[in-house]
């Protein structure tokens, strides 16, 4: 019971979030509704016994990515959305191509209906702390070397922006 | 006890809020922001199918998700810096030197 | 039959090494070498021909070989390269290698100024090549060969001096006309292989065993007229015979050679070559009769009008070969085939013979400007003189035996065939001494008479490297004046005219007291009504003796008349034709048969090709596919552009359905496992 009404509480707060970016016209408007989005999906994550991707969601995409975002809208001082024309492909075959999506999910979940039992709240090993300490077992044992080259990406991505985003003089 | 498809029906809904978002919007900014709701959707998908079958590469692949959701904001960002220092505009329709 | 092997493909192979070597180094050598290399291959081909005849008469006629590896083998018609020796083709390999090396000799001497000597000997040999497969080939395909053949070489040989127009002209004429004549041919060909599988004469013959000639008109007749048809462009009979006087822009031995002695003759070789075709449909007979009898008067009377002395002796060909079409027609194949020997003899003689006096004269070719050379050039008037009574039909010379006997079963068939062929004799006799009278006797005349533009066309180039034959003096050689030729020309010509006075005893009929020996001896290659059981026409010899009285009279006759006109009152001729003008206009302009051709053939072909073919179906329909096809792609591509269209979000869209369809097709195919 606990689990279901915080399930739709925070569920709710992650959908008004995503039409609020939808809806707002200001960019920062839409970062910051973007923000509340992401907070309300840790909460959840946490309701699925993730704490460790809760607390990564957190610190990462909260805290540093959603930052990042808010930085340049400040630095390039991007004002309200003018209405532009734009093009007419993006109503006429966007427009059915995200109602086709949603219905081929609908039609997915809805055929595999019977294989989903439910979801326990919290977490499905021994103990708490051992959420991380599963995760960190993983991380470094099976997917090593997905690891590391994430690393190399990220340096690779740092030099990228570096040299990208240099005036130059 | 809630049961997984809500889980998935709420990740659905993200998702197509994300694509809708992508095609309506004409900051590029914003565009870029709807991106990272579609991974929030996917990543929210992940982690409800590791807690149904109770395996935790579900959430290892979370994380991996998150890295290069975070690259990709860097690079993407650094390049609309660059676009916005010619062309003084982050409305995307005003990108279009390639227009016939 | 026997099984020996003769090696009869040497034969033929001989004169195409020698084209050969000619054609292909040639031109670095001297003219004695070239000479040399051809005379060699042709006398070798001679000399082994002689060889294969005597072996073959001792191991027994007919010799059929073929060699080891095949050419043809489609289902089961099979074609091979083989060689078929019998009576009929000994005589006409012995023609042909014979004449052919005396002519070859003459050529060294004759074509000694011209340029391009080692070509001319080069395409000899291959035209050398081309006639023997023709006559030894054993299946019609390998006579084909030959016969396509022999008239390409004749369309080189022609157009010799290709530099010229007219040559060139003539060339393509000759080329043109004879595979119009081919196409009869091929069709031809075509029934035999409908109705007997195969080509080879053995498989034919031998399937026609046991038929009996056919009362109507059949298949066979068909096939015969077919034959004919071909025959009738390469013997140049009418209505095909307009290549035969342009030839004559050929060198004089070429004409020799090709338009007198050999090549001509194919078609009446085929003919006979063919008798149990051509003697089982006798409808077909009839109509060779009437063709060779319509040809031999009609080509006559536009030779007694003739200036030219070369034209007067190409419509005298025309007409000796509608006696020999006559003779086939009337079932007499080895009478034809016995006056196409003679004929070789004579009518090379009096070519050469002509082609010497040219030579003399420095490059003259009009008659009414000789005259008078009777002593200046006393070997060549001799032997033009036993050509011309050997032509005129007088005996005991070849001429007169061979064609008295075309007249005497011409007349045992119909007699209406033998009095036209009496008063042709009459007309031949007429103009080949008026021919003697102009050239030889009277006035030298070069230089006198002023004939206008016709003296341009009938200089040869050959002789444009001499100054202006119109004064008389001066060619290269040196010495001026009317001069004999070199002896190299002259042997030759004596041999020709010993073989002209001796070549006729083989075939004297018992009625004159021979043994009809030519006759007897080509008797098991032929097959004639008779021996297919038609009732022999009886005759007594007393009658013949009687006819042949009548044929002399009348080229006696035909000498008075010439010996009266153009010796003893010369000015006659012009009175006559100023009477008669506009019948003599008529004649001397051939009978505007060219310019009729011209009219109703020629010209609606070419507008045809103009204006249907080139600008209807190559610029319209396959241009405009070609281009349609490139337009069409072009108009694909700017339809496709349209997706480039600059614009960010429309790309985002694309993107998004791209993805959607995906992922559509994954669920779909996953789905329906």
């Amino acid at each position: 019971m606990l689990h279901q009404v915080l399930f739709i509480f925070f569920g709710l707060i992650c959908v008004a979030g995503a039409v609020n970016l939808l809806v707002q016209r200001h960019p920062i408007n839409s970062a910051l509704s973007l923000v509340v989005v992401m907070g309300a999906l840790s909460l959840i994550y946490l309701l699925l016994g993730a704490e460790f991707v809760a607390a990564v969601q957190v610190i990462v995409y909260a805290g540093a990515v959603m930052v990042l975002f808010v930085f340049v809208i400040m630095l390039l001082n991007a004002g309200a959305e003018e209405r532009t024309r734009g093009s007419r492909i993006a109503l006429w075959m966007g427009g059915p191509a995200v109602a086709v999506l949603a219905g081929l999910i609908v039609y997915m979940m809805f055929k595999n209906q019977q294989q989903f039992n439910s979801v326990s709240i919290g977490n499905f090993v021994s103990s708490p702390a051992d959420n991380t300490h599963a995760v960190a077992n993983l991380l470094f044992k099976d997917f090593l070397l997905p690891f590391e080259i994430t690393s190399v990406l990220i340096l690779i991505a740092i030099m990228g922006a570096v040299v990208l985003a240099r005036r130059e003089s | 006890m809630v049961p997984l498809s809500w889980y998935l029906v709420l990740s659905a809904i993200l998702f197509c809020l994300g694509v809708s978002a992508f095609l309506l919007k004409r900051n590029i900014i914003t565009i870029f922001m709807a991106i990272e709701l579609m991974l929030n959707g996917v990543n929210l998908s992940f982690v409800a199918f590791a807690n149904h079958w109770h395996q935790l590469s579900g959430q290892v692949f979370v994380f991996f998700v998150m890295v290069v959701a975070a690259a990709e904001a860097a690079v993407g960002l650094a390049i609309i810096i660059a676009v916005f220092r010619t062309r003084e505009t982050l409305n995307v329709d005003r990108v279009n030197l390639l227009k016939l | 039959m026997n099984d020996t092997n003769l090696n009869l493909w040497i034969i033929p192979v001989l004169p195409l090494v020698g084209a050969a070597i000619n054609g292909l180094f040639g031109r670095r050598f001297k003219n004695g070498m070239v000479s040399a290399v051809a005379l060699l291959f042709t006398a070798a081909s001679f000399a082994y021909a002689v060889w294969a005849a005597i072996q073959g008469t001792h191991l027994g006629l007919p010799h059929n070989e073929a060699l080891p590896f095949p050419w043809i083998v489609a289902g089961n018609f099979n074609a091979p390269f083989g060689f078929y020796l019998d009576q009929l083709s000994t005589v006409m390999v012995l023609v042909v290698t014979g004449v052919g090396f005396l002519i070859h000799v003459y050529s060294v001497g004759y074509m000694a100024h011209e340029g391009g000597f080692y070509r001319f000997f080069s395409y000899l040999n291959l035209f050398m090549f081309f006639m023997l497969t023709l006559v030894l080939a054993n299946n019609y395909l390998l006579m084909f060969v030959g016969w396509e053949g022999v008239g390409l070489a004749s369309y080189l040989l022609i157009g010799f001096f290709f530099l010229k127009d007219s040559a060139a002209d003539a060339g393509k004429k000759a080329f043109i006309v004879n595979r119009i004549g081919d196409f009869g041919f091929l069709l031809g060909m075509f029934l035999l292989i409908g109705k007997f599988n195969s080509l080879n004469f053995d498989a034919v013959f031998n399937g026609l065993k046991g038929v009996s000639p056919e009362v109507g008109w059949g298949v066979l007749t068909a096939t015969a007229l077919l034959l004919m048809v071909g025959a009738t462009g390469k013997s140049a009979q009418v209505p095909l015979y307009v290549w035969l006087p342009d030839a004559m822009e050929g060198p004089t031995p070429v004409s020799a050679l090709i338009h007198a002695a050999t090549m001509v003759t194919a078609g009446i070789y085929m003919i006979a070559r063919s008798s149990p075709i051509f003697s089982r449909a006798p409808h077909a007979l009839e109509i060779v009769a009437f063709i060779g009898c319509l040809t031999a008067i009609f080509a006559a009377t536009m030779g007694m009008a003739q200036t030219d002395i070369k034209r007067v002796l190409a419509y005298s060909t025309v007409s000796q070969l509608g006696y020999m079409f006559m003779a086939c027609g009337v079932a007499a194949y080895s009478a034809g085939i016995f006056h196409l020997m003679t004929h070789a003899f004579f009518k090379a003689l009096l070519f050469l013979g002509a082609g010497s006096v040219i030579h003399a004269l420095g490059g003259e070719q009009d008659m009414r400007r000789m005259g008078g050379l009777r002593t200046r050039i006393p070997v060549t008037f001799w032997v033009m003189t036993v050509a011309t009574f050997t032509i005129a039909g007088f005996p005991p010379l070849s001429g007169f035996f061979s064609k008295d006997e075309i007249l005497w079963r011409a007349y045992l068939n119909n007699p209406v065939l033998w009095l036209v062929g009496v008063i042709t004799a009459l007309l031949t006799s007429f103009y080949m001494f008026r021919l003697w009278f102009m050239t030889f006797f009277g006035d030298l005349r070069l230089g006198e008479v002023d004939i206008g533009e016709d003296a341009h066309k009938a200089h040869a180039p050959v002789q444009s490297q001499h100054s202006a034959a119109a004064h008389g003096h001066g060619d290269d050689h040196g010495h001026g004046g009317v001069h004999e030729s070199p002896w190299i020309m002259l042997a030759p010509l004596v041999i020709l005219a010993i073989l002209s006075i001796v070549g006729g005893w083989v075939g004297i009929p018992e009625a004159l007291g021979g043994s009809s020996h030519f006759e007897h001896f080509l008797a098991p290659a032929l097959v004639t009504p008779e021996t297919l059981g038609a009732v022999q026409q009886a005759a007594e010899g007393s009658t013949e003796l009687v006819f042949a009285g009548i044929s002399v009279a009348a080229a006696l006759t035909g000498f008075l008349f010439a010996w009266l006109l153009y010796y003893k009152r010369p000015e006659l001729p012009d009175r006559i034709t100023a009477r008669i003008h506009g019948i003599y206009t008529m004649v001397a302009h051939k009978y505007y048969v060219d310019e009729g051709y011209s009219l109703l053939l020629i010209k609606p072909l070419l507008a045809l090709s103009k204006y249907v073919f080139w600008r209807g179906v190559d610029q319209q329909i396959i241009d405009g596919t070609v281009n349609g096809a490139a337009s069409a792609s072009r108009g694909i591509g700017n339809g496709l552009r349209q997706m480039q269209s600059g614009n960010i979000r429309s790309y985002a869209a694309w993107v998004a359905a791209g993805g959607v369809a995906v992922i559509a097709y994954m669920i779909w195919w996953g789905v329906g496992r």
